[in-house]
C-alpha cells in the first residue's frame, strides 16, 4: 500500500499491514496494571465504536467531542468520528461548563464522548443550551446507575450496537473511511484565545499528516517508540503528537493512571519520547527542589555540589568554553550519583528526546534538565500551523531560541511588529464560521500572521520575544517584554505564577502568586502556623521570602528592568476565573482590568491596596473574597 | 439518591429489643431496628445517646445483655466480629483506626485478610495456591481503589495523608471487605465542606453502585437528611422515633429530643 493520504488510510494501514498490527498503540492502566492494546485491535475499537455511533445517526460531517482526560477510548471516539467522514471537536476536561456551552454550541456538537459522571453532570447542566447535542457518551459508569436521561449511553452499549452493525454491514467502515479525502477538515481544535471567545481553528487530513511527517523527518522517532500522552486532548498538540504522529509511525502512547499518578506512571513507563507544556517541566523541577530541601543535611550537599558543577558545564557549553579537566571528572562523578539516579527517578532514563511547547519556558528551568543530561529541546507551534513551525536539533537546544524552521516550514518576520508569519502545508483552513477572523489572521499568499513577534538570529534560529501586543516601552524608552521577567520569577520554587507590569510607567512592578506546595513546606519547616492559601500568601514572613527571591532575580536583571515593587497576591490565577487560558498564558488585558487598584497602588506610591475579587468554584458558582494586600519594595 | 426498594424488601439486619448496660449506666434499652436490604439507614441521636453503642453490638464489638441480632434471619448475637465479618459486615470507626506505618495499598490488602484461605504454610511457600489468592485479592483492591480514586495513594503511608482522605481509606479498608452491610459510624466528622461532600458522594455510589445496605452514625443532620432512605432517633438509650426523613424532622418527639424542653 502506497503511503495513505488521510488518517483513516493510517489507521487502516495499522490495523491490517504487518509490522504494525501486533506492535503496540496504546496503554493504559486499569486496576492498577498496565493493559496493552496492539494497532490491530486497536483498529477494531475504533471501528465498533464508529459503527455504534453510525447505527445512532452519525452522518458524514458531523461533530463528536471527546471531554476528559486522555484514555483510549477517547481516541477511538475521536478516530471512529473521523473516519466516517465527521469531525472530532475535543474540548478541555476542565473547562467549566459556561465555557464548554459556547463551544459545543458553536461547533453544533451531535455527540460528546465524556469521561466520567463529573463531566456528564457538566453536560446535563448546559443540555437546553446545545440543541444539537443527540448523544452523549460515558466511558466510565461509576455513579451513573440512577440516571435515565435519553441520551446518556455507555460506551459499551455503543460497541454492542456497533457490533451489530458490523454483522450487518460488513464494509461499511471500510467504505465510508475511503470516502475522506486529504483536503477535509477533520478537526476543529478551538484556541483558547487570551483575548475574546476561542476560536475554532479547522483542520484537515492534510494539515495534520504533513505536519506529523514533518516532525518524523527531523526527529528521532522509531516504530518502537513509546510516548506519554499527557497533554490535554483538546490542544492541537495532542491530536499532532499523541494521535497522527504514532498513528504514521506505528508507535505507542500511553495514558496515565490519573492526572494526580503522572510522575509514577512516568517512571513506570519509561517513555522514549515526550511532549509536554513547560508547566509539568517546572512542577518536575519544583518536586526535586522541595525533596532535596527536605532530605538530610549531608544528601542536600551532595546533591547541591554536583547540581552547581552541572549548571558550570551547561553554562561552559553555552559560552562555548571547555570546562577544566577537574570541573569535568566531577560531572562524570555527579553523573554517577546524582544526575544519574534523578533522571531515572523522573522517568527519564529511556527517553531520547523530551520536548516543551505550548507556552515559553524560563531560561534556568531549561538549563537546570539540559545540565542533569536530560535531552530537552524546545518546539515551537500553535494550533492555526497544526502544532509545528520549529523544532530544535540535538546539539542545538538553548533557551533564547525556538530552533531553526523545520524544512518545508516558510517563517519570515513582518516588518510591522516583528510579528513571526508562517507558511507551510499544516496552515489551517480557517475559523470555524468566522470568515472575518480568517481574513485578519491568513493573508492572501497564505502566510499565518501568529501575534507573536521574534527575530531571526545570526544561526537562523527564530527567537520569539513575547505576544506582539504584549511587548511595550518603560517610561524612558526601554523595550520591556512582561514575559521575559515573569519567566525568571516563575523560575523559583516559592512562585507559581507572576504577572510584570511596565509600559509606560517609571519602573517594573510584578503581582506573583506563591507556590502553596513549596511555602507551605517552608512555613512548616520554620513553625509558621496557617489555615489555608490564602491566610499563608498574607504572612509577612512569607512575603519576606518572596522578597529574597526577587531580590536574587534582580541581581540577573539590567538596572531598568528590575522589579521595584511586588504584591503576593491571595488566591493564585485561574482558568476558571478567566484569568488564564486552559493552557495556562496569561490573559493579560483582563488581569490588567481586574487588578486595576493594584497597578494604581504600584506606581501612586502606596504601601497597600484593598482588593475585592470574584472567585470562581469549579462547579463554576462564584463568590466575592475581599483581601488586604501589602506592597513590599524589592530594590 | 439511591433506588427505593419495594415494599417487600428483605429485612437485611434485625435488631430486636437490645439492651446494654456498662456498671450503673444504661446505654441501650430495648432498641429494635428492621434495615431493609439496600438502603441507607441512618442513626441519629444527641451525644451520649447510644448509637455506637448499637452499633457495637451490631458489628460484635460488644455483646447485648438482652435481645438478639440477626443478619439475613441469621442469628449472630453471640458471633465473634471475625465471624460476622465473614458474614459481610464491615464498619468504619469514629476515630480512624488505620495502621498508620502501613501504605494505603496494605491497610486495603489487611481488610481482605478475612476472605484468605491460604494457611501458615502455604503462604510461606507463596507460589502456587496462595499467589493465586493474593492475585485475585489484590484485583479487588484494585477495583476499591478504583472506585475511591485513590490510585495516587497507593504507596503512601496512611499516617501521612491528611484526616479527609485517611477517612476515605478508612472506608475503602471496609469496602475491600465486601461487605453486604456497611456501619459507618461518624464518617463525615471533623471534616471540611469539599471533604463531607466528596465523602457523601462515596457513601451514595457505594450504595447504588454495589447494592451494599449501609447502616450511618452521624451528626450532620443536613447529611443524614438528605442522603438517608430511613432514620432512626435514639435518645439517652431508647428509640424514639423512627421513619423517613420527613416523618422523622416533623415528630415532636425529636424536635424535643434536639432542642430539649428544659433549655
Amino acid at each position: 500500500m502506497a503511503d495513505p493520504t488521510t488518517i483513516p488510510g493510517y489507521l487502516l494501514r495499522n490495523m491490517t499491514e504487518a509490522p504494525y498490527a501486533g506492535s503496540p498503540a496504546i496503554r493504559e492502566k486499569h486496576l492498577g496494571v498496565w493493559q496493552t492494546f496492539d494497532w490491530k485491535s486497536y483498529g477494531e475499537n475504533v471501528r465498533d465504536f464508529a459503527l455504534g455511533i453510525a447505527a445512532l445517526g452519525f452522518a458524514r460531517n458531523d461533530k463528536l467531542s471527546v471531554l476528559g482526560n486522555n484514555r483510549p477510548r477517547l481516541y477511538w471516539a475521536q478516530l471512529g468520528a473521523i473516519c466516517l467522514g465527521g469531525q472530532s471537536v475535543p474540548v478541555y476536561q476542565d473547562a467549566i461548563a459556561t465555557e464548554l456551552a459556547y463551544v459545543l454550541a458553536h461547533a453544533e456538537t451531535k455527540v460528546i464522548v465524556a469521561e466520567d459522571q463529573e463531566q456528564v453532570d457538566k453536560i446535563l447542566s448546559i443540555r437546553d443550551q446545545l440543541p444539537n447535542l443527540k448523544l452523549l457518551v460515558y466511558d466510565d459508569p461509576r455513579g451513573l446507575t440512577g440516571y435515565d436521561e435519553e441520551i446518556l449511553k455507555s460506551y459499551e452499549d455503543v460497541r454492542e450496537l456497533g457490533r451489530a452493525f458490523l454483522k450487518d454491514n460488513p464494509t461499511y467502515f471500510q467504505d465510508e473511511a475511503g470516502k475522506c479525502q486529504a483536503d477535509e477538515v477533520t478537526l476543529i481544535a478551538y484556541t483558547s484565545g487570551t483575548t475574546g471567545q476561542p476560536k475554532g481553528v479547522m483542520l484537515s487530513h492534510a494539515n495534520m499528516l504533513e505536519t506529523a511527517l514533518t516532525f518524523v523527518r527531523n526527529e528521532d522517532v522509531r516504530r518502537s517508540d513509546d510516548f506519554l500522552a499527557y497533554l490535554p486532548m483538546a490542544w492541537v498538540g495532542e491530536s499532532l503528537y499523541g494521535l497522527c504522529v504514532a498513528l504514521v509511525v506505528g508507535c505507542a502512547s500511553n495514558c496515565p493512571e490519573e492526572p494526580e499518578t503522572v510522575m509514577r506512571d512516568l517512571r513506570e513507563l519509561g517513555p522514549t519520547g515526550i511532549v509536554v507544556v513547560p508547566r509539568v517541566w517546572e512542577n518536575l523541577l519544583s518536586n526535586l527542589q522541595i525533596k532535596a530541601a527536605d532530605s538530610t543535611l549531608l544528601k542536600r550537599s551532595v546533591y547541591e555540589y554536583f547540581i552547581r558543577v552541572a549548571d558550570e558545564v551547561e553554562l561552559a557549553k553555552t559560552d562555548g568554553r571547555t570546562p577544566s579537566a577537574f570541573t569535568k571528572l566531577m560531572y562524570r562523578l555527579g553523573d554517577f550519583l546524582v544526575y544519574g539516579p534523578i533522571r531515572d527517578q523522573l522517568g527519564l532514563r529511556r527517553a531520547r528526546w523530551c520536548y516543551t511547547g505550548g507556552a515559553p519556558m524560563g531560561p534556568d528551568t531549561f538549563r537546570y534538565f539540559h545540565a542533569i543530561g536530560i535531552n530537552l529541546k524546545q518546539l515551537y507551534g500553535m494550533t492555526e500551523v497544526a502544532g509545528l513551525v520549529t523544532l530544535q536539533p540535538d546539539d542545538q537546544a538553548t533557551s533564547e531560541s525556538v530552533g531553526p524552521p523545520c524544512p518545508g516550514i516558510e517563517v519570515k518576520i513582518s516588518e510591522h511588529q516583528s510579528e513571526v508569519l508562517v507558511r507551510s502545508k499544516g496552515v489551517f483552513k480557517g475559523y470555524y464560521k468566522q470568515d472575518d477572523k480568517t481574513a485578519e489572521a491568513l493573508d492572501r499568499e497564505g502566510w499565518f500572521h501568529t501575534g507573536d513577534a521574534g527575530l531571526m538570529n545570526e544561526r537562523g534560529h527564530l527567537v520569539i520575544i513575547d505576544r506582539a501586543k504584549d511587548v511595550g516601552k518603560l517610561a524612558d524608552g526601554t523595550a520591556f517584554a512582561p514575559q521575559f521577567i515573569e519567566l525568571k520569577l516563575k523560575f523559583s520554587p516559592y512562585i507559581n505564577e507572576a504577572v510584570a507590569f511596565g509600559h509606560a510607567h517609571p519602573f517594573v512592578a510584578a503581582m506573583v502568586t506563591m507556590d502553596f506546595e513549596a511555602v507551605g513546606k517552608w512555613a512548616e519547616r520554620h513553625n509558621l502556623p496557617y489555615t489555608n492559601y490564602m491566610d499563608l500568601a498574607q504572612k509577612p514572613e512569607v512575603r519576606g521570602l518572596i522578597a529574597a527571591e526577587i531580590r536574587r532575580v534582580n541581581a540577573g536583571l539590567p538596572e531598568v528592568l528590575r522589579v521595584k515593587r511586588f504584591l503576593v497576591l491571595s488566591k493564585d490565577l485561574d482558568a476558571d476565573d478567566n484569568e488564564m487560558t486552559r493552557t495556562r498564558k496569561l490573559r493579560r488585558s483582563y488581569i490588567t482590568e481586574k487588578y486595576g487598584p493594584v497597578i494604581e497602588a504600584f506606581y501612586g506610591g502606596s504601601g497597600e491596596v484593598d482588593l475585592q475579587l470574584d472567585v470562581t468554584f469549579e462547579d463554576g458558582s462564584q463568590s466575592k473574597i475581599a483581601s488586604h494586600l501589602v506592597i513590599e519594595e524589592a530594590a | 439518591m439511591s433506588v427505593q426498594p419495594s415494599e417487600s424488601a428483605a429485612v437485611k439486619l434485625r435488631v430486636e429489643d437490645v439492651s446494654k448496660s456498662f456498671g450503673g449506666v444504661q446505654a441501650v434499652s430495648d432498641v429494635s431496628l428492621d434495615v431493609p436490604e439496600g438502603l441507607v439507614f441512618s442513626i441519629i441521636g444527641p451525644n451520649g445517646a447510644g448509637k455506637t453503642s448499637l452499633l457495637n453490638m451490631v458489628s460484635g464489638f460488644y455483646h447485648p445483655d438482652r435481645g438478639k441480632v440477626s443478619l439475613d434471619g441469621r442469628d449472630i448475637t453471640n458471633m465473634r466480629p471475625a465471624g460476622r465479618a465473614h458474614l459481610g459486615i464491615a464498619r468504619t470507626f469514629q476515630n480512624i483506626a488505620l495502621f498508620r506505618g502501613m501504605t494505603v495499598l496494605e491497610n486495603l490488602m489487611l481488610g481482605r485478610h478475612v476472605r484468605m484461605k491460604s494457611g501458615v504454610l502455604s503462604s510461606f511457600l507463596y507460589w502456587g495456591p496462595a499467589q493465586r489468592e493474593e492475585v485475585a485479592h489484590r484485583k479487588r483492591v484494585e477495583e476499591v481503589i478504583d472506585f475511591l480514586k485513590l490510585a495516587d495513594l497507593r504507596r503512601t503511608p496512611a499516617g501521612a495523608l491528611p484526616y479527609g482522605l485517611q477517612k476515605r481509606v478508612e472506608l475503602g479498608r471496609a469496602l475491600s471487605v465486601e461487605p453486604e452491610l456497611l456501619l459507618l459510624d461518624e464518617p463525615m466528622a471533623g471534616m471540611n465542606q469539599e471533604e463531607k461532600e466528596d465523602m457523601v458522594r462515596y457513601v451514595l455510589d457505594v450504595n447504588a453502585e454495589m447494592g451494599t445496605t449501609i447502616v450511618l452514625i452521624e451528626h450532620d443532620m443536613g447529611v443524614v437528611m438528605d442522603i438517608s432512605d430511613r432514620v432512626a432517633v435514639l435518645d439517652q438509650g431508647m428509640k424514639i422515633s423512627e421513619g423517613t426523613p420527613d416523618e422523622v424532622r416533623a415528630d415532636p418527639k425529636v424536635i424535643e429530643a434536639y432542642l430539649g424542653s428544659s433549655h
